[in-house]
């Protein structure tokens, strides 16, 4: 099978784009998609700051690799969950920190153990009645990429969600038909309250097999394993079921996705424009929360410094 | 025969068959992993030869 651009043999056959490429002209094709959807959703400019958010797998760190190859002002973000079970957090921040320094890339690493005494996984323990290791990671991670934005003055915070991602969470929305969620669910994420960072998915067109081939070929030495707490996680059996779709009707995955986005963008589909509720600052950390008082972020802690 | 690796696991399928048709016989679906030859990718219509050890990475990983 031959490289539909120059002839040579090629390294990936994509049947939904009936397009196979080269160890060559591949990289340069997944820039080429994700400049159109940097361009298309109108993400960031030339001259923005960009925080991207990584933590050590394929998704983030090529997207901190097409970012650099297109020209672009991007640091790094890397949160340290301390998450033991198998040198987890350990071997993501090695392949992090390993990334930033062969590309001359600034990183800032952000640890959760050292500046708030407890791990992840030891928060949602100590708080299992309201939380899950997962829910609590999200916060967290939200939380702290909105704070680093907005103090170290990025225009943008950039995620590595791919279509995968995006279809997974668009399945488990509409089986669930989770209208809220459908309406957040966008490649931007707008500024829109005071204090809260912009965040683009520029990924989102791409299928995860394409951004773990990318690695591979770029030589980005990545995290294999999933978060051993993603382990049996409802999202990643949507992917599996999409991806069965999928190698019976090539394509699919990719129309699901994409149709959601073109059907809201023409207006086909309408969301009831429900008042967001008012924010405030948190008393504690500054960040915006609906919450009297303390955000759901700095409540994560409240008790710990009896336990610590 | 050609040594097929993922993860922990090891099989031997025989030579002449391409990639894809190794790895639905293994019982994994060929858009969930990649394979890759003496460190290098190669597509699902490659046709493997006697001696080759492929490893499949998956698709699906970090955090």
């Amino acid at each position: 099978m031959r490289c539909r651009k120059c002839g040579r043999e090629a390294v990936i056959n994509m049947r939904q784009h009936k397009l196979a490429l080269c160890e060559t002209c591949f990289p340069l094709w997944v820039q080429e998609q994700v400049a159109e959807a940097i361009r298309r959703h109108r993400m960031f400019g030339p001259q923005d700051r960009i925080l991207v958010a990584v933590s050590g797998g394929k998704d983030s760190l090529s997207l901190w690799d097409v970012l650099l190859a297109l020209g672009y002002r991007a640091d790094g973000l890397y949160i340290d969950l301390g998450i033991a079970e198998g040198g987890y957090s350990r071997l993501s921040r090695e392949k992090a920190e390993a990334f930033a320094q062969a590309h001359g890339a600034a990183l800032r690493v952000e640890s959760v153990p050292e500046q708030y005494g407890e791990s992840v996984p030891q928060v949602a323990a100590r708080r299992h009645r309201q939380h899950k290791v997962c829910s609590v990671c999200g916060l967290v991670k939200r939380h702290i990429m909105n704070r680093v934005a907005r103090d170290g003055g990025y225009d943008v915070i950039a995620t590595g969600h791919n279509l995968d991602d995006e279809a997974a969470v668009l399945l488990g929305n509409v089986l669930q038909w989770s209208v809220g969620y459908l309406q957040r669910q966008a490649p931007v994420l707008p500024a829109d309250q005071p204090g809260l960072a912009r965040k683009v998915k520029p990924l989102c067109t791409l299928y995860e097999r394409e951004m773990a081939a990318y690695a591979l070929v770029r030589g980005i030495d990545y995290i294999y394993d999933e978060c051993p707490y993603a382990v049996g996680a409802k999202s990643l059996f949507y992917k599996e079921i999409l991806n069965q779709l999928e190698e019976r009707s090539p394509g699919v995955k990719r129309n699901f996705y994409m149709s959601f986005l073109r059907a809201r963008e023409r207006g086909e589909i309408a969301f009831r424009d429900e008042a967001r509720a008012a924010l405030q600052p948190c008393r504690q950390c500054g960040q915006p929360t609906s919450a009297e008082g303390l955000c759901a972020f700095c409540r994560l802690w409240v008790g710990a410094e009896e336990r610590a | 025969m050609v040594k097929i690796i993922y993860r922990d696991k090891e099989w031997e399928v025989k030579a002449g068959m391409t990639v894809r048709d190794a790895i639905l016989k293994v019982g994994l679906n060929p858009l969930a992993v990649l394979a890759m030859r003496e460190g290098k990718l190669i597509h699902e219509n490659t046709i493997l030869r006697e001696g080759d050890v492929i490893t499949l990475v998956s698709v699906v990983s970090g955090g």
